[in-house]
């Protein structure tokens, strides 16, 4: 059994959005999701910590080019959500309501496929400094 | 003289976008900001306050008092907006933080009881942008 390290790389975007379920009617929006529903949407700066578990390369050290984790971050998600508004701009929130804990299981199921099967991915995600998130959990 | 700051906060969605424009020429200037679906951001508003602590209390002014004024007057119109859409102050303005922060300015300012003055005002968009303003030209 090798030794696991985990490494971690912080990414950012701004994006609008707003929280609303179109099965429920503006009234019971507003009782549900406040003034997250409020019509012409608000946003954020998320933070988005992607954090790859695994042992590290016996020829490299490291457990994954942290630079090239930097680049497939920003071309498959950053690229994608960065000054957009989610709930508009993106088919993946065209059905979905983009809370924090839906687009971090978004982001997971996106960069999952690109990251190498033997090491394991975790996503956290911050909407404010005190709102955060984390997807997958044990 | 004492300096006092309150940080507040405003989550808002905004864009810069120049209507006498065409839609090529706003994206040339303002780049993906010009989104125009709109995009948003975590907003920190430090307001900075100057006087002569109180004898009696030691305060310059209530930090507990001046953060529900700032909360009452500007926070409860600008959070979970769309600042170029829901914001009385900023209708007709471009709505660039360097606007915003004025406009917070003249919302804000006449409602601070005398002796207490307005030092300072500084928006932060992102971690790597902010503005001041400490009023007049």
């Amino acid at each position: 059994m090798g030794k696991k390290v985990a490494i971690f790389r912080i990414e950012h975007f701004n994006s609008a959005h707003r929280l609303f379920n179109a099965d429920w009617d503006d009234e019971k929006n507003m009782e549900i999701f406040g003034k997250c529903a409020l019509p012409n949407y608000h946003g954020h700066n998320y933070e988005l910590v992607v954090k790859i578990i695994g042992e590290p390369d016996a020829k490299t050290g490291y457990v994954m080019d942290l630079k090239k984790l930097s680049d497939l971050v920003k071309e498959k998600i950053i690229e994608r959500f960065d000054h957009k508004n989610l709930n508009l701009d993106t088919r993946e929130f065209k059905n979905l309501n983009p809370t924090a804990e839906n687009i971090a299981i978004v982001i997971y199921e996106i960069l999952r496929p690109h990251i190498p099967k033997e090491k394991d991915l975790q996503i956290r995600l911050y909407e404010t400094p005190r709102n955060f998130v984390e997807y997958p959990v044990d | 003289m004492v300096y006092l700051t309150r940080i507040e906060h405003f989550n808002a969605a905004h864009k810069l976008y120049n209507p006498n424009w065409s839609k090529e020429k706003n994206h040339e200037v303002f780049g993906k900001c010009a989104n125009e679906n709109w995009h948003g951001h975590n907003f920190e508003l430090y307001v900075t306050i100057k006087g002569e602590p109180d004898p009696e209390t030691g305060f310059i002014f209530d930090a507990k008092k001046l953060g529900e004024l700032v909360n009452e007057k500007v926070i409860e119109k600008l959070d979970h907006r769309n600042l170029n859409i829901d914001v009385d102050f900023m209708q007709g303005k471009l709505c660039s933080i360097e606007n915003l922060v004025t406009g917070i300015w003249k919302e804000l300012e006449p409602h601070l009881p005398p002796p207490v003055q307005l030092h300072c005002l500084k928006l932060v968009e992102t971690a790597k942008i902010f503005v001041e303003y400490y009023g007049g030209k």
